[in-house]
């Protein structure tokens, strides 16, 4: 290109507009696909209103419709590439839309259904002696805290610590039978958790032991795989270079993961287990077996049933007493505090990533 | 304090892949050694065994003998950490932590070995290190901030600042002034020029200027071949090597007739 430009020493006013005829080229105005998406609805509320079309009929015409007609006048106007970069565009967004659609509906079914039933009282107290009106979710609030965090607090130093083992000691066939029995514990049903924690809690405490221990052990179960994979990926994550530049101020390796890997590291692992957390605060078939369905509180997870939120809606719904309709309702506001519950912990998960990752800007 | 360094017959292997063979050289105390050779040929992979970061990379291991004041650098006795604390090392390409801050990736050294420093005595290590790299004045206003929110060639100043900080008796650069402008690679140099007085220094390099300039001894390594070993061609005195090398491939590197 210079060369040519060297050896043959073109007339500039000849060479500048050949150039940027190449660099322009026809786009449409910003409003063109903004009105021909209006024109489509428009046309989509008349097929619905006027022709008396099915509502969801009239919505995909008319979305298909508009895609038709982008493309068309896109192609015609700016050309191949551009017409291709349109529809491309429009099936991600219509991609993204179907895959919202779930959420959205689920969401709103959750808060419409639930927000009626929630108030001071359904927050402060139990099922003790209710059979219809008023009772509330304290009992199984407390009892889905209580087993969680016990969980966590089981769960997070050994998956934090099997993930360090597999990512900076591990080679071999030790680490590999690891990786593989932490493979088969992600695909253990939760159900058979639940089988796992009674059988091996009637060793001790005999037949029919309920206890929400038990729950935390076989919530346990569930959650330490996804700890030691999400700890493995975020450790893979830290360059070696980082490893190396520590080793070569004589840093030990020990030193080296706890100050630099970590550290490195932690934003993702914090998030990672927070999302566990939320993975397993929604489980109800090993609950519904180890921790058992009460009416009243307990506030001790080694003695006796517990109830917990996820099983509280299950017993609601099962069986919602005499008039039906408090119970159904009772099981959507505890839906909703769960579902408020899990959205929190993805949120806090956002939030600590957001602070705790390196930062490259000032 | 200086160490000086007595290498022979090393063969340096990446699991069965043999990168250098047969290496024999004396590094002296008190002195700048330059490694010239071409991409590939295996400086980096010397340079890292001579403070037993070679290890570091699954499968790799050497084979030979590194005498380090007369001591064995690889006998079984030897603590790695304990090597790499007194032979530092600036690598080829730059590695600050992203989780601290410029003052403390220059302090990290300490820091990371817990060891304890006052206020005002991790201040002026901070600051007459980052003086020596000729970073202070460009960072001394923001030393607080990240030390990957810097440029390329301040992130190697950086990490050179972090290696002298803790004082190393030998100090490993593998292109140290490879992002360089030639204003701070000037300062690096002049660095060297005065680190020499106390320290040793091996330094890696595709400046045949910067060899040079800085260099008492030279040494060059070369190719057999695509896919064998690298091996060391010669060394000697650095004037003698850029003015009548002995061996052929030297001085047709050296004038630039090939690599
Ligand atoms: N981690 C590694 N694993 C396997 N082989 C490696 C590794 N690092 C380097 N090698 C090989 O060892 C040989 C020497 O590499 P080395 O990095 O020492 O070259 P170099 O002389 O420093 O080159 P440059 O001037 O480009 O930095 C090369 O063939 C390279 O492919
Ligand atoms: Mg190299």
């Amino acid at each position: 290109m210079s060369s040519t430009l060297a050896t043959q020493p073109p007339p500039g006013e000849q060479a500048t507009p050949k150039f940027t005829a190449r660099l322009h080229s026809p786009q449409l105005p910003r409003w063109v696909p903004w009105a021909l998406l209006a024109g489509s609805v428009a046309v989509g509320l008349a097929l619905h209103f006027m022709v008396g079309w099915g509502r969801a009929l009239a919505i995909v015409v008319a979305w298909l419709g508009y895609m038709g007609l982008l493309v068309t006048v896109s192609g015609r106007v700016e050309g191949r590439r551009k017409a291709k970069d349109r529809l491309a565009t429009w099936l991600v967004t219509t991609a993204f839309v179907l895959a919202l659609l779930p959420l959205g509906s689920l969401l709103w079914q959750v808060v419409s259904n639930g927000l009626p039933a929630i108030n001071a009282g359904f927050l402060n107290s139990s099922m003790r002696n209710v059979v219809g009106e008023g009772g509330g979710i304290f009992h199984a609030l407390w009892g889905t805290l209580i087993v969680t965090a016990l969980a966590a607090l089981m769960s997070i130093p050994i998956g934090l610590a099997t993930g360090i083992y597999l990512v900076e000691y591990g080679n071999g066939r030790m680490a590999r039978w690891i990786t593989f029995l932490v493979d088969v514990m992600t695909g253990i049903p939760s159900i058979v958790a639940g089988l796992f924690a009674y059988a091996l809690f009637v060793i001790f405490f005999g037949e029919g032991v309920r206890m929400g221990f038990g729950g935390a052990v076989a919530l346990s179960v569930l959650m330490i795989p996804l700890v030691v994979r999400s700890t493995e990926e975020m450790l893979k994550l830290v360059p070696n270079e980082l490893r190396e530049a520590s080793y070569a101020l004589g840093v030990p390796k020990w030193r080296t993961i706890i100050k630099v890997v970590l550290p490195t590291a932690i934003a993702g692992i914090i998030t990672g287990i927070t999302i566990a957390i939320a993975r397993v605060i929604g489980e109800t078939a090993p609950l519904l077996i180890i921790c058992g369905s009460t009416d009243s509180v307990n506030f001790n997870p080694f003695d006796g049933r517990m109830m917990t939120l996820p099983v509280f809606i299950y017993s609601q719904y099962k069986n919602p007493g005499v008039p039906p309709e408090f119970g159904i309702e009772r099981a959507w506001g505890a839906a909703l505090v769960l579902t408020v519950i899990v959205m929190t912990l993805n949120l806090v998960a956002r939030l600590i990533s957001y602070y705790f990752s390196p930062k490259t800007k000032a | 304090m200086a160490k000086s360094i007595d290498v022979s017959d090393l063969n340096i292997f990446y699991g069965d892949f043999c990168a250098v063979e047969d290496v024999t050289i004396p590094i002296a105390a008190r002195s700048v050694t330059a490694f010239i050779g071409p991409s590939g040929c295996g400086k980096s992979t010397f340079l890292r065994s001579l403070n037993r970061m070679h290890e570091v990379i699954p499968g790799a291991r050497v084979e030979g003998k590194i005498l380090i004041d007369g001591a064995d650098l690889y006998d079984p006795e030897v603590d790695p950490v304990e090597v790499r604390r007194q032979i530092g090392m600036v690598f080829q390409r730059p590695n600050p932590f992203p989780t601290m801050s410029i003052a403390e990736n220059v302090i990290a050294g300490m820091r990371l070995n817990s060891r304890k420093l006052k206020k005002a005595e991790a201040a002026e290590i901070v600051e007459g290190s980052l003086r020596r790299a000729n970073l202070w004045t460009e960072v001394k206003d923001r030393l607080d901030k990240p030390g990957s929110s810097l440029s390329g060639g301040q992130q190697q100043r950086l990490c050179i600042a972090r290696a002298i900080a803790v004082q190393p008796q030998v100090l490993l650069m593998d292109e140290p002034c490879s992002a360089l402008d030639p204003i701070s690679t000037t300062a690096i140099e002049d660095l060297i020029h005065e680190l020499k007085e106390d320290y040793t220094i091996v330094i890696v390099t595709h400046n045949m200027q910067q060899a040079a300039r800085v260099s008492a001894t030279t040494a060059f390594f070369n190719l057999a071949g695509v896919g064998r070993p690298g091996q060391l061609i010669e060394y000697g005195p650095t004037t003698k090597i850029f003015t009548t090398p002995e061996n052929e491939s030297t001085e047709a590197y050296i004038s630039g007739r090939f690599g």
